[in-house]
C-alpha cells in the first residue's frame, strides 16, 4: 500500500459520500443519510492515513519532510480540514443537509488534485522552514472554514428564495437563522486562521528574505481576501447588512480564497516569483 | 463665541464622522478592490520591461496613469498611502469613541444585574424542584463559583436570586485587534524611515562595504565589511538545488569580529543588521586548462590559459584566445549555460569566432576543423548573492502580530456570559429558572444554559437517591 492508492481511493469515498448526502437530501431518506455520514468518516481516516503515509515515505526516499509542499499535499490537506470541520458541525447541529453543500468541495479539491504530479519532491532551500509548516497549516484551516462559511452561504440565499416556505427540498435545511449564525461562526474561524496564516507567511519571508511584506500577487491576494472577510466582520454591525448581503460577501470572499490559490499564477509577471536563488 | 462653537461644530462632525462603521466598511473594501490593480500590473519594473511588455501605446498610456497615479509602485502611492492614514484615523478615533462606554461596562465595582431582564429572556429554562430555596442554595452556589469568576447571592421575598459572571474584560477584545493594526502599520513607518533594504553580491574570497539599495540608484555604506570567504551549492539527484551556502566573515576595524555559515532561512545579524542567502552567480574563472586534439592525428595537448591572453596553439597552427566567458551563453535560441568565447587565429586565414560551453566537451567537433578545442578543465567561481536590510520596525510588527492572534481569539471565541438563576418557594415546592445572556455566539450561550439547567435538575435527583 503506499499513499498515492490511498489518496486515490479515498477520492472516490468522498465522491460516494457527497452523492448520498445529495441523494439523502434531495429523497428525504435517513439511511442514505446514516450511510453517508460513515461514509465521510472512512475517507477522513483514509485522508489521514494518506497523509501520515506520506510523511513516512518521504523519510524513506531520504528527503524527509511534512506532506505540506505542493499544490498536490496541500490540496490533499485542505480537503481533509473541510471534512474535519464538517464532521464537528454535523455533529452540533444535527443537520445533514449541510454536506450535500460541504462534502462536493472536499471530493473536488481531492480529484483537482490528483491532476497534479503527486511524485514526493526534495525541498529546494527556501521551503526548508518550520515557519512553512506553520504557514500551510494555519492557511488551510482559514480556507476550509471559509469553504464551509461558502457551502452554508450558498443554502441561505436558496432558503430565502423560497419565501413562503413551500419547496419541500428545503424542508430539512436549518432555519436562516441558524445558517446566517453558522456562516458567521466559520468565517470568524476562517478569519482567525487567514490572519494568522499571513502572519506565520510574513515572519517566514522575513527569515527567508529578510522582509516580512513584499507586495507580491500571492501576498496581496491573500490581503485583498482578508480585507473582504474584514469588511463582512463590520459590515455585519451595520443595520441592513445582515443575511443576504453578507451571505453575497461570503461568497466574494470564498471566490478571493480561490483565486488567491489557483488564479495568482495566471497573472502577468515582469519577473517570475517564488523562485529563489536562481 | 459664534465662532467657537462653530469650530467645536466642525470638530464633532469630523468626530462623528470618523465613528462610523459605514466609513470602515467603505475603505477596506476600497483597499482590497485597489489592492487588485498592482497585481495585475507588475510593480516596480524598469521602463524597457514596460515597454516590451505593453507595447508603444499602451504603454504610453499607463505611463501618463503612472505619473499621477503611480500605477507601477501603487502600494507606495499617495493615495493608497491615504487610504491607509484614513483607515488608521477611523480605527482610532472610533476605538476611543466606543471604548468609553465599554470602559464603564468592564470597570465597575459591583456588577448590576437585572432580574426582570432575565425573565422575560425567551430561551430561559425552568423546573420545581422538592426542596425549599435554603437547600438549593447550599447545593447551587459551589457548582456555580467554579466556573464563573463572579458570583453573588440576592435574597428576595420568597427565595433566592443567583448571579454569576466571567469574563468581562473579553469586552476589550476588539480593541486588541485594533491596537494590533496600529502597531503593524506604526512599524512598517518605523521600517520604512529609518531602515533600508538593499543587495550586495561578493565574489568568492572578497568583501564589500558598499550596499546597492532596491529599487534605486543608491548605495549605501555599512560600517562594517562583509566577507564571503567560501560559496557553495548542492544538489539533489534529480538535479533540484537542495542547499546554498556562504561562510561569511564580519570585519570590523580591519579585526573579524563575527563568523557565520548562512543558508536560505538562517540569515546572519549583526549589529541590527541582517543579512540572508538570496542568489547566487558564477564569475569567470581565472584558471582554464584547454585541451587541443589534431583531427587527423587524434593528439591531445593542454594548455593553461587566461582570458585576453592569446595562447600558442600546438604544432604551430596558430594562435587562441579567449575573449569572454558567459554564465548563460546562448546557441540557436537555447541557453546551454556556461560558456567561453574565443578568437582562433591560423597562419592563413581570417580569425574564427570559437564557443566552448562547459556542458558539452565535444561542442568544437562541429565545426569539422583540424583541431578541436574543448576546456579540458576550469576552478570554478562563484559570487554569492546577499540582501542585506535593516528595519528597527520589525518588533512593532511582530507585537502587532501576536496581539492580532490573541485579540482575534479573545474577540471570536470568548463572550462576556451573565447568568441568573432565580429560585422561589412554593410551599414545599422551590421554582427554578435557569437564563444567561452573552454578548457573543448567543447560540451558544443558549446550550450552555440547556447543560447547566438539566445538570442542576440532575444534582437535585442524584441527592434524592443517595437519601
Ligand atoms: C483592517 C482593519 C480592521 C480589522 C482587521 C478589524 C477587526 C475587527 C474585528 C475582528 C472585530 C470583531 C468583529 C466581531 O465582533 O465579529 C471588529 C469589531 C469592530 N471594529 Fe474593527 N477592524 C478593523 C478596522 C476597523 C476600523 C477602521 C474601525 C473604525 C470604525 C473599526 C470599528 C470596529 C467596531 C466599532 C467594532 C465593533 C466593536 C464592538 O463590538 O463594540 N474596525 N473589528
Amino acid at each position: 500500500m503506499n499513499s498515492s492508492i490511498i489518496l486515490s481511493v479515498t477520492t472516490f469515498v468522498y465522491g460516494l459520500a457527497a452523492f448520498l448526502y445529495i441523494v439523502s437530501w434531495v429523497f428525504k431518506k435517513e439511511a442514505p443519510g446514516k450511510l453517508a455520514l460513515w461514509t465521510a468518516v472512512l475517507g477522513l481516516a483514509g485522508n489521514t492515513a494518506g497523509i501520515i503515509l506520506r510523511w513516512i515515505e518521504s523519510y524513506r526516499l531520504g528527503i524527509g519532510h511534512a506532506p505540506l509542499s505542493n499544490l498536490y499535499e496541500s490540496l490533499v490537506f485542505f480537503s481533509w480540514t473541510i471534512l474535519l470541520i464538517y464532521l464537528f458541525v454535523e455533529r452540533k447541529y444535527k443537520n445533514r443537509t449541510i454536506g450535500a453543500f460541504v462534502t462536493p468541495l472536499a471530493f473536488f479539491a481531492m480529484a483537482y488534485a490528483s491532476l497534479h504530479n503527486n511524485s514526493i519532491q526534495p525541498l529546494i532551500p527556501a521551503l526548508k522552514s518550520n515557519w512553512l509548516i506553520a504557514h500551510v497549516i494555519t492557511c488551510f484551516i482559514g480556507y476550509a472554514a471559509f469553504a464551509i462559511a461558502f457551502g452554508t452561504s450558498c443554502m441561505y440565499l436558496i432558503k430565502k428564495r423560497d419565501t413562503e416556505g413551500k419547496s419541500p427540498l428545503l424542508k430539512k435545511f436549518p432555519t436562516a437563522n441558524i445558517l446566517d449564525e453558522l456562516t458567521y461562526q466559520m468565517i470568524m474561524l476562517g478569519f482567525l486562521f487567514l490572519s494568522i496564516g499571513i502572519i506565520t507567511g510574513a515572519v517566514w519571508a522575513n527569515s527567508a528574505w529578510g522582509r516580512y511584506w513584499g507586495w507580491d500577487p500571492k501576498e496581496t491576494w491573500s490581503l485583498i481576501t482578508w480585507f473582504v472577510y474584514a469588511t463582512l466582520l463590520h459590515a455585519k454591525m451595520m443595520r441592513g447588512w445582515h443575511g443576504k448581503r453578507i451571505a453575497y460577501l461570503s461568497i466574494a470572499g470564498f471566490a478571493a480564497v480561490l483565486f488567491t490559490y489557483f488564479g495568482v499564477n495566471l497573472l502577468p509577471g515582469l519577473h517570475s516569483y517564488g523562485a529563489m536563488g536562481q | 463665541m459664534t465662532n467657537k462653537t462653530n469650530s467645536s461644530d466642525a470638530v464633532n462632525r469630523v468626530w462623528k464622522f470618523f465613528t462610523s462603521v459605514k466609513l470602515t466598511v467603505v475603505i477596506l473594501l476600497s483597499l482590497a478592490v485597489t489592492s487588485i490593480i498592482g497585481t495585475v500590473i507588475p510593480q516596480s519594473g524598469t521602463a524597457s520591461e514596460y515597454f516590451h511588455k505593453y507595447g508603444e501605446l499602451r504603454y504610453k498610456i499607463l505611463s501618463f496613469l503612472d505619473s499621477i497615479f503611480d500605477i507601477f509602485d501603487m502600494y507606495h502611492s499617495w493615495w493608497f498611502q491615504i487610504l491607509l492614514l484614513l483607515l488608521t484615523i477611523n480605527i482610532i478615533i472610533c476605538s476611543i469613541d466606543r471604548m468609553k462606554a465599554t470602559w464603564k461596562i468592564i470597570f465597575v465595582k459591583i456588577p448590576r444585574f437585572n432580574v426582570s431582564r432575565f425573565r422575560r429572556l425567551e430561551d430561559k429554562k425552568e423546573f420545581s424542584d422538592k426542596r425549599t430555596p435554603d437547600e438549593l442554595k447550599q447545593i447551587y452556589k459551589p457548582v456555580l463559583s467554579r466556573s464563573y469568576g463572579y458570583s453573588r447571592i440576592e435574597q428576595t421575598d420568597s427565595g433566592f436570586c443567583l448571579f454569576a459572571e466571567k469574563w468581562r474584560w473579553t469586552r476589550l477584545g476588539v480593541y486588541i485587534v485594533h491596537l494590533s493594526i496600529i502597531l503593524m502599520l506604526l512599524g512598517s513607518l518605523i521600517g520604512s524611515i529609518f531602515g533600508f533594504e538593499g543587495f550586495v553580491n561578493i565574489p568568492e574570497g572578497e568583501s564589500a562595504k558598499k550596499i546597492n539599495l532596491r529599487n534605486t540608484t543608491e548605495m549605501h555604506l555599512l560600517d562594517f565589511e562583509i566577507k564571503c570567504e567560501d560559496f557553495s551549492l548542492s544538489f539533489y539527484d534529480s538535479g533540484a538545488p537542495k542547499e546554498y551556502r556562504s561562510s561569511l566573515v564580519i570585519i570590523e576595524n580591519g579585526k573579524p569580529v563575527l563568523k557565520k555559515d548562512i543558508i536560505v532561512n538562517d540569515p546572519l545579524r549583526y549589529k541590527g543588521i541582517n543579512i540572508f542567502q538570496s542568489s547566487y552567480g558564477t564569475l569567470a574563472p581565472s584558471e582554464v586548462t584547454l585541451s587541443f586534439t589534431i583531427r587527423e592525428t587524434g593528439m591531445e595537448y593542454k594548455k593553461k590559459a587566461v582570458i585576453n591572453k592569446p595562447v600558442d596553439m600546438p604544432e604551430g597552427l596558430g594562435t587562441f584566445l579567449i575573449k569572454d566567458y558567459s554564465s548563460s551563453a546562448g546557441f540557436k535560441g537555447h541557453n546551454i549555460g556556461e560558456a567561453f568565447m574565443g578568437i582562433l587565429t591560423k597562419k592563413t586565414g581570417n580569425p574564427v569566432n570559437i564557443m566552448l560551453p562547459l556542458r558539452f566537451p565535444s561542442f568544437d567537433k562541429m565545426r569539422k576543423g583540424d583541431v578541436i578545442i574543448a576546456v579540458a578543465s576550469h576552478n570554478h567561481r562563484y559570487y554569492t548573492g546577499l540582501q542585506v536590510t535593516k528595519d528597527p520596525g520589525v518588533w512593532v510588527v511582530y507585537s502587532g502580530f501576536i496581539l492580532m492572534i490573541i485579540g482575534c481569539f479573545v474577540t471570536f471565541f470568548m463572550s462576556h456570559q451573565r447568568l441568573c438563576i432565580e429560585v422561589t418557594g412554593n410551599g414545599n415546592h422551590s421554582m427554578v429558572m435557569v437564563a444567561g445572556t452573552s454578548n457573543k455566539n448567543k447560540i451558544g450561550m443558549q446550550r450552555k444554559i440547556e447543560i447547566l439547567s438539566e445538570k442542576l435538575e440532575k444534582l437535585i435527583q442524584s441527592n434524592e437517591e443517595k437519601e
